[in-house]
């Protein structure tokens, strides 16, 4: 009984320190990026191609997945509503919801994998082949080089490619009301104005700013605390996906705490 | 100016690699760190160029202290240190000239024209002209190694810093890297520093050898020297006796038991 106690003990302490370690680990990559940001002449150059791959290279599956749940959210919008409200709301439900919740949240999650986990790899490959080494002796700054350019493109892209998630989003419920809802588009659009503010677009751009830092952020993290070779890149990617979707959900309860 | 390592300790967790290393390199020289693989001999090298930083001792180079550098100053020590990396290190997203041209692009003053005649100039000198278009994935391993010790010496370095040159290559391509090192030193005039377990490759291109054994430099001398030394734990690395070797190991283990001290 004694053995047993002790032993979660000493697993709660040990977790809590690892925890600990890592929150000021990634406390000194946070600040270390911030004092690299004025090496501009080191990530200017790559900020460009990085949004390209951040964010342009991100707009197909963002859209796919808008699509569809523009499509899921007219569906269901309608049939919880029959009968009681008038049909219109599907339009209100579509964009509201699209604006301040799915489309920010989705995209991000979505790309938490396709982004997070593809920036880990990368920088997990050449932390474990001495390529962030070789950057450092051939006196380059690694977090100006690897770090600032990844994030900066993804705070630039991430709203971006969220506005228009968003718009396809409404327009795929749009076209489902048209089509499948027997609604016409002054219903829609109607329904579509009736609770909008333009603040709710602020809204969801701050929301992505944000998990475009975390997204990044938790990448870069995890890809140059990478040891053990391919098994640690994966192990790697795998805590980015899992992390920066906490985050991100964390995130989101924040600013609807904070914003709304 | 020349390399100091003074005392050097390092530990990892409870794991002490460096137990007060003591080693210096005069300037034109090229010396050898030898040893079994794992026993800390990276570590060293990467102590030198302030990739890691020791825990108690003091490292020298061209007359700055390395642990002391803020990131500006290490900066501009690296500027005249070329490291070739285990593996060769090259950034697999890049051409082999980009590689090259990588340092290059950090010394105010140079445009792309002087980088690309300085680039095509390294790549000859290391046996890769006219490969500068290819990635490193379609290259060799002794084709790789030549193109990271081109990336080295493009910035034109006072010290080159090789880590296992030879290691996984074969004979004849062992011998054109060591050829390679002595060219370095011979016609640049570079102070090198060479890690390995390749006693061959280390008769070859030091003009000192030091054999690390158990943290701390166990014998340092010239080839000839370390040829004619009867430390069994020296004779056993280089003529590969285990046995002699691991000998001395256990017996030394003994006598730290009994309270004495053969440290090296």
């Amino acid at each position: 009984m004694t053995n047993w106690l002790l032993g979660a003990f000493a697993f709660v302490g040990n977790r809590t320190v690892s925890g600990l370690q890592g929150m000021g680990r990634a406390w000194g990559l946070f600040l270390g990026a911030t004092a690299s940001i004025r090496n501009v002449d080191v990530w200017l150059p790559h900020l460009l191609p990085q949004m390209a791959r951040v964010g342009v290279a991100s707009v197909p599956i963002a859209l796919f997945i808008a699509t569809f749940t523009g499509i899921v959210m007219s569906l269901q919008a309608s049939y919880t509503l029959t009968g009681a409200i008038p049909v219109y709301f599907v339009g209100t439900l579509v964009g509201k919801t699209m604006i301040l919740e799915l489309g920010p949240v989705l995209t991000a999650l979505t790309l938490a994998g396709r982004v997070g986990a593809n920036i880990s790899a990368e920088l997990g490959t050449m932390r474990v082949t001495e390529q962030v080494d070789a950057l450092e002796t051939l006196a380059y700054d690694p977090l100006a080089y690897l770090v600032v350019p990844r994030v900066f493109a993804a705070v630039f892209m991430f709203p971006i490619v969220v506005l228009l998630a968003i718009g396809i989003g409404i327009a795929s419920g749009w076209f489902t009301a048209l089509q499948l809802l027997d609604m016409s588009s002054p219903e829609f659009v109607k329904g579509l104005r009736l609770f909008f503010e333009p603040w709710d677009v602020w809204f969801a751009v701050i929301k992505s700013v944000s998990f475009g830092a975390v997204v990044t952020g938790v990448g870069c993290y995890f890809g140059l605390q990478t040891e053990r070779g391919a098994e640690g890149v994966g192990r790697s990617a795998t805590r980015t996906v899992v992390v920066a979707s906490m985050l991100i959900l964390c995130l989101d309860a924040f600013w609807a705490t904070v914003l709304l | 100016m020349s390399i100091y390592l003074t005392e050097v300790h390092k530990a990892f967790g409870p794991k002490e690699v460096l137990k007060g290393f003591s080693m210096s390199i005069e300037d034109g020289e090229t010396a050898a760190i030898v040893g079994p693989s794992g026993i800390g001999k990276s570590v060293l090298l990467k102590h030198v160029v302030g990739l890691l930083r020791p825990d108690a001792g003091s490292v020298v180079v061209d007359g700055v202290s390395v642990p002391e550098l803020d990131r500006k100053g290490l900066d501009r020590l690296r500027r005249r240190i070329g490291y070739v990396f285990q593996f060769a290190a090259l950034f697999d997203s890049m051409s082999i000239a980009e590689n090259v041209g990588m340092g290059l692009r950090r010394i105010p003053g140079w445009d792309r024209r002087r980088i690309e005649d300085r680039v095509e100039d390294c790549l000859a000198l290391v046996e890769l002209a006219g490969m500068g278009d290819r990635y490193p994935a379609e290259l060799s391993g002794g084709q790789r190694k030549r193109a990271g010790l081109a990336r080295a010496i493009a910035p034109e370095p006072k010290f080159l810093l090789y880590d296992e040159p030879t290691t996984g290559l074969d004979p004849v391509t062992t011998s054109a890297i060591d050829r390679l090192i002595l060219r370095m030193r011979d016609e640049l005039g570079v102070t090198g520093l060479v890690v390995t377990h390749d006693m061959t490759s280390a008769f070859r291109v030091a003009d000192r050898i030091a054999l690390l054994h158990d943290g701390r430099a166990r014998f340092s001398g010239t080839p000839a020297e370390v040829k004619a030394a009867s430390d069994p734990v020296l004779k056993g690395f280089v003529e590969g006796d285990p046995d002699l070797y691991y000998r001395d190991g256990r017996r030394r283990e003994g006598m730290h038991a009994g309270g004495q001290d053969h440290g090296a």
